[in-house]
Order: C-alpha cells, then structure tokens, then sequence
C-alpha cells in the first residue's frame, strides 16, 4: 500500500508523460517526492496515515494469532500470521528453485544441440520449452493475464454499447431487458456453457491460445460487461442538456459529437462501472479457475486443498492475500488509469 | 413583406403534458431586419425562451413557422448562432478550444489552418478574452465565461445571434461591462440579434425594437417599443436622457401595469388567505 501511494503522484507527473521513463529521472522524482514529504512532515498527519492504519493490522494480527490457535481443523490448528508468512517464503523459495532448474534445462539443451551440429552441420535440432511445474507466482502471472484479456474484450465491447444506450432511447428499451436478465446471473452458470462452446468452435492443431485461458477469460468478460455498459449509460444519458444544445447548433457530426462531449462528460461514471467490472471479473475469475481446474490462482487454492497437507492451510492464506493484494492493486491503476484520461484534474478520486 | 430578413409567423406550441396539451405560445408575429437587435422582455415564464428555441431550431413550433432569408428553419444550425444563458461551454476544453469546435466545424473547408487560428484569436480577442484564452472554464470568472460564449457565437458568423438571458447571471457590475462589450461588437459587426432580458435598462441601452409579451400560456407578443435613440449609446450619458427615461417608463408600465406579475397575484391571494385566518384566530379567541 505504501508504494502504490508513493507511485502514484510520480506516475501521473506530466514531466515522466513528455520525456519517457528512464531510471534516473524515476529516481530523481522519487527523491523529490521524499524531500517533499519530509519538508511538510506533519506529525497528526502522520499519526493518521501510517500509525493508525498499522496499529490496525497489528491487532488484526494479533487476534488473528490467538484464534487460529483455538481451531482444531482435520490438517492440525488452523495456521497463524507466523505459519503464513513462512509458508510465503516456501512459495518464494520453490519459485526460485524452478527457475533454476529451467535455466540449467535449457544449458543442458544448448550443449546437446551444440555438439550435434558439431558432428553434422547439416543435423534437425531440436528446442523443447521448458515443462515444469507451475509454481505460485506463475499462477498468480497466468491469473493476471487472463483476468487482463477477460476485461479488455469486456470493456471494448461495453463501452459502445453503453454509449449507443445512453444516446437512444429506443435502443436502451430494446437491450434493456436483456442486460437485467444477464447482469445478476452467476459466473459459475455461464462456465459449463462456455466451456462447451469454447470446445466445440476452438479446434485447431496448432491454437496460439489454451483452451482453458479462453474459458477463464470469456466468464470473465460475461461478467465484466454488466456494470460498464449500465453505467456508461447512464453518464451518457446524463449529459447536460444544454452541451446536447451546443452540439446540434454546432451541427456536429455524430463521431465529433461522442468524442468531444459525450465521452468526456461521461469518463467518471464510465470508470465507476470499469472498476466495478474489474472487480467482479477479478472475482469471478478465481472462482471459474476452481471449478474448472484451470491454470490460475484458483487452481493453487484447490491444488492444495485437495493436497491436504499440514502446510496447505497456510499455502491457501499466503494465495487468499495474494488475490486481495492483486484485487487491491488492480483497483489502483484504474485509478491511476482514470486520473490520466480524466479532463477534471481537481476532482478528488478514490 | 417577403424581403424581410427573419420572420416568425403566426407561431404557437404546444407542450404535451401529462395532463394534456399546454400551449405555451399563441400566434406570434415578428419580423426582423439585418442588423437590427430586438429584445425580448417578459415575466418568467411566458416563454421567451421557448421563442428563442424555436427560432434556433431546437424546438419545432406547432403551428406557423420561421424563415430566415427565404428558407424556412427546421432545425438547428450554426448560422443561428445560440448564446446559452449558462454559457454552456465544453468544461474540458479552454476557452480557444471551444472556440475552435466551433470554427472548424462551420469553416471545414473554407479556411485554411492558420486563417482558423487567426480567426479564433481575433473573435476571442473581440471579446477581450485573448489574455486568458488558454485557461479552461473552470479557470475563469463567470463574466469571462459568457465572453468566450459570445466569441464562440460571433466566431461563426451567423445570420442571426441568439442570445437567451446571457448576463442574467452576472453580477451588476460584471454586466454593465459585458452590455458595454457588446455595444461596442455591435457597432463594429452591425449583426442580427434577438437577446432575451428580464432587465429593463438592459433592454433600452442595447435594442432597436423592444418586444414586450404577455404572460402565459397561450403568451403573445403584446407591445413592442421602438427605441430611437442616437447611436453609439452612453449609459452615463443616457441616465438623463428624457426620451431614455420615457421609454424605460413605458416598459414598466407594461410590464408592471398591463401584465401583472403571476407571483405577485398568487402572493396577495396568500396574504389575503392569512387576513381571513388570523382574523378567525382572534374571533375564536
Ligand atoms: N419542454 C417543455 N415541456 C413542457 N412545457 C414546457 C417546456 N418548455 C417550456 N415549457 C413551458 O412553457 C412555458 C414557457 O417557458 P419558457 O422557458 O419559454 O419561459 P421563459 O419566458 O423563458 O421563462 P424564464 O424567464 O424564467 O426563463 C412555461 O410555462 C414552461 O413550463
Ligand atoms: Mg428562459
């Protein structure tokens, strides 16, 4: 938390917008940053955003700590703050582990087709990729990845949407319905129908893509579409009557008309609904990854809970932070997202 | 007759309602020459601004109709040129830009690139608003705001300038400025205007013609003035005129006299309601 606080007033800069990112002018801004926070270092307020927030989790800790020794599960008591954490370096030290072996996979495979072409120059050498297990971290990768294409296809798909909605009336009263019906239906009833689909019309011998990435992805935008398009439409439908004015005495054409009065006076509302969307479609996605045993975080939950081991409680913690950091942090740079392309510098976000 | 410039003709609306038809307007009658300025003046509410729309195309009259140069109007268009009582400028674009919108969307093809700046500069400059030009909306005063309105009306070279209230929200001295700016765009321009007023001085400073209207519904046009007076026209210098009295006078009593206030009715129906009850309350007593 503290870092996203730091990166943020570095990221929106306009110095960094202008003149590309290197690491010294990073650096140099984070230096100004510093020295700014030290220069009006403000003790009330430093009691409020640093000090309180961390006598917080240090109760939450604590009690976290003295309760989880009092439950007795079938895999031993249940696991507290010490047991997590260590169980996090386990999963840092595992990752390592592979890496290392991936390294030394493809040497071996170097050598080996080095000293093929050596014998005969003319020799078909072969390079296999690297198969090893999937560990934490490349799971909490793959989950990201595919809640990233999931929200995309969403919001390209939902922004117009909503604002064809909110521009006409009639086609509101035509996909109105349509969206109340769909918007509460649960992720879990779309993934059996996707699934199939997904089989049925993705054959090819060749795919660029696994099967259970598109699944994942395709739940995740049938539930990402929801709130984006409902509240694009309503910022748009909201407009003021008087700039709806401005454009037909202007006579502006349609595209000039969205992109100079409806997109702008609609980004705040279009942003509540792409941080609501992100949200659920974050959600969502563990979810579909359980059930469907797809690669992802929501497979390292049901990995381990099947696994049943004296560390699986502890490993199913450290992944149960991981999505509330990865959920936390995705919700920042929308944030971060919406500052950039909203007209309204002064308007306070959160 | 039919060499006029604009002509509203037997114009009445109807509003739907909820509880049927409201007809805001009767039989509305006006012509108007090339660079004259006529004001519309009337209680709130009898619906001037719903004449100012119709003429701007934004609203269609249910009977009669309006026709600039010979071509009847049936929807908006830049050549009617609309000053917004709220300015209603594009809140993320700067003063230049919203003024650009404008521009480039009724010069597309007509001017060049550095004709448009020049162009823009000039009609923002007309308007003494070339030192903050660059600022947005939010950056500048309300006075300021109405001028970049102006300019961004003026800049497209309309037939006729609308003008619904524009210094209603300003305050006295901020308007006074603003009436002096546009006397002197309008000596220098010579431009067709229809400016909607609920302030009588206002109304005598700036107009040619003042058309007085009777209150709604079914509002018609009850009275119209013709205001001859010398120009350039002087506030200062006018104070004491006898005929820019005389015709100050005139609207107040037409406004005042002929057409009571609506509020004004309904307030002396209340107290006298309280008279009855208080004198109830002491009977009792
Ligand atoms: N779109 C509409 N639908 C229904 N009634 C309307 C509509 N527009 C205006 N009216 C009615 O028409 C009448 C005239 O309204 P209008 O806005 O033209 O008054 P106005 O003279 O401009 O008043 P003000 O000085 O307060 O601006 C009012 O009674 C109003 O309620
Ligand atoms: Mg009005």
């Amino acid at each position: 938390m503290k870092l996203v606080k730091l990166m943020e007033p570095v990221m929106t800069t306009q110095a960094i917008k202008t003149s590309g990112l290197t690491p010294v002018k990073i650096l140099n801004k984070l230096s100004c940053y510093v020295k700014e926070q030290v220069e009006n270092f403000n003790p009330q307020q430093m009691l409020k955003s640093i000090l309180v927030p961390g006598i917080a989790f240090i109760v939450f800790l604590l009690i976290w700590g003295g309760a989880a020794s009092q439950v007795q599960t079938s895999l031993g008591t249940l696991p507290g703050p010490i047991q997590v954490w260590q169980q996090a370096m386990v999963l840092v030290d595992e990752h390592n582990e592979e890496r290392i072996k991936q390294v030394h996979f493809h040497e071996r495979q170097d050598i080996r087709n080095a000293k093929k072409l050596a014998e005969n120059p003319d020799a078909e050498i072969k390079t296999r990729p690297y198969t090893g297990k999937a560990t934490f971290f490349d799971q909490i990768w793959t989950s990201l990845i595919t809640v990233a294409t999931g929200f995309l296809i969403a919001s390209l798909i939902a922004i117009p949407v909503g604002i064809i909605c909110g521009l006409s009336p009639l086609i509101y009263s035509a996909l109105n319905p349509l969206i109340q019906i769909f918007k509460p239906v649960s992720p879990l009833a779309w993934l059996p129908i996707v699934t199939i689909i997904v089989s049925a019309v993705y054959v090819s011998e060749d795919p660029v893509f696994s099967k259970s990435y598109l699944t994942s992805a395709i739940t995740v935008t049938l539930c990402c579409l929801w709130p984006t398009i409902i509240n694009t439409t309503v910022g748009v439908s909201n407009i003021s009557k008087d700039l709806l004015n401005v454009s037909q005495v202007l006579r502006l054409g349609w595209w000039t008309k969205v992109y100079k009065i409806v997109i702008p006076s609609s980004i705040p509302m279009m942003f509540a609904g792409l941080r609501v969307s992100l949200g659920i479609g974050w959600m969502v996605l563990i979810a579909a990854e359980m059930l469907a045993q797809n690669p992802g975080l929501g497979k390292f939950v049901w990995d381990e809970f099947q696994n049943g081991s004296s560390n699986s409680l502890a490993r199913i913690m450290v992944a149960v932070f991981a999505i509330g950091l990865v959920g936390f942090m995705l919700d920042r740079i929308m944030l971060v997202v919406q500052k950039r392309v909203s007209w309204d510098k002064s308007a306070v976000l959160r | 007759m039919s060499n006029e410039h604009l002509m509203l003709s037997q114009i009445s609306i109807e509003f739907p309602t909820p509880t049927g038809p409201f007809k805001a307007l009767d039989n509305i009658n006006l012509n108007i020459a090339k660079g004259e300025f006529v004001s519309l003046i009337g209680h709130s509410g009898c619906g001037k601004s719903t004449v100012l729309n119709i003429v701007a195309g934004l609203y269609q009259a249910t009977t009669g109709g309006v026709i600039l140069d010979g071509r009847e109007v049936n929807e908006p268009g830049p050549e009617r040129a609309v000053v917004f009582q709220n300015h209603s400028l594009l809140p993320w674009l700067s003063a230049y830009q919203n003024v650009e919108l404008a521009v480039k969307q009724v010069f597309k093809k007509k001017k060049t690139k550095a004709e448009m700046v020049e162009w823009i500069e000039h009609n923002l400059s007309l308007v003494h608003m070339d030192h903050a030009m660059h600022k947005r909306p939010d950056e500048i005063s309300g006075g300021m705001k109405q001028r970049v309105g102006i300019a961004r009306a003026l800049a497209m070279e309309p037939k006729v300038m609308l003008m619904d209230e524009p210094f209603g929200a300003l305050d006295a001295l901020t308007r006074a400025h603003m009436q002096d700016s546009l006397i002197e765009i309008q000596a220098r321009l010579n431009n067709t205007v229809i400016m909607i007023t609920h302030d009588v001085d206002e109304a005598v400073l700036l107009s040619d013609r003042i058309v007085m209207m009777t209150n709604g519904p079914a509002a018609t046009i009850g009275e119209i003035l013709q205001v001859e007076l010398p120009r350039p026209r002087n506030r200062v210098q006018l104070a004491d005129n006898p005929k820019y009295n005389h015709y100050r006078a005139e609207v107040l009593k037409f406004l005042y006299e002929r057409q009571h206030r609506p509020e004004a009715s309904e307030a002396k129906k209340k107290t006298a309601q309280n008279r009855v009850s208080v004198m109830g309350k002491s009977k009792a007593a």
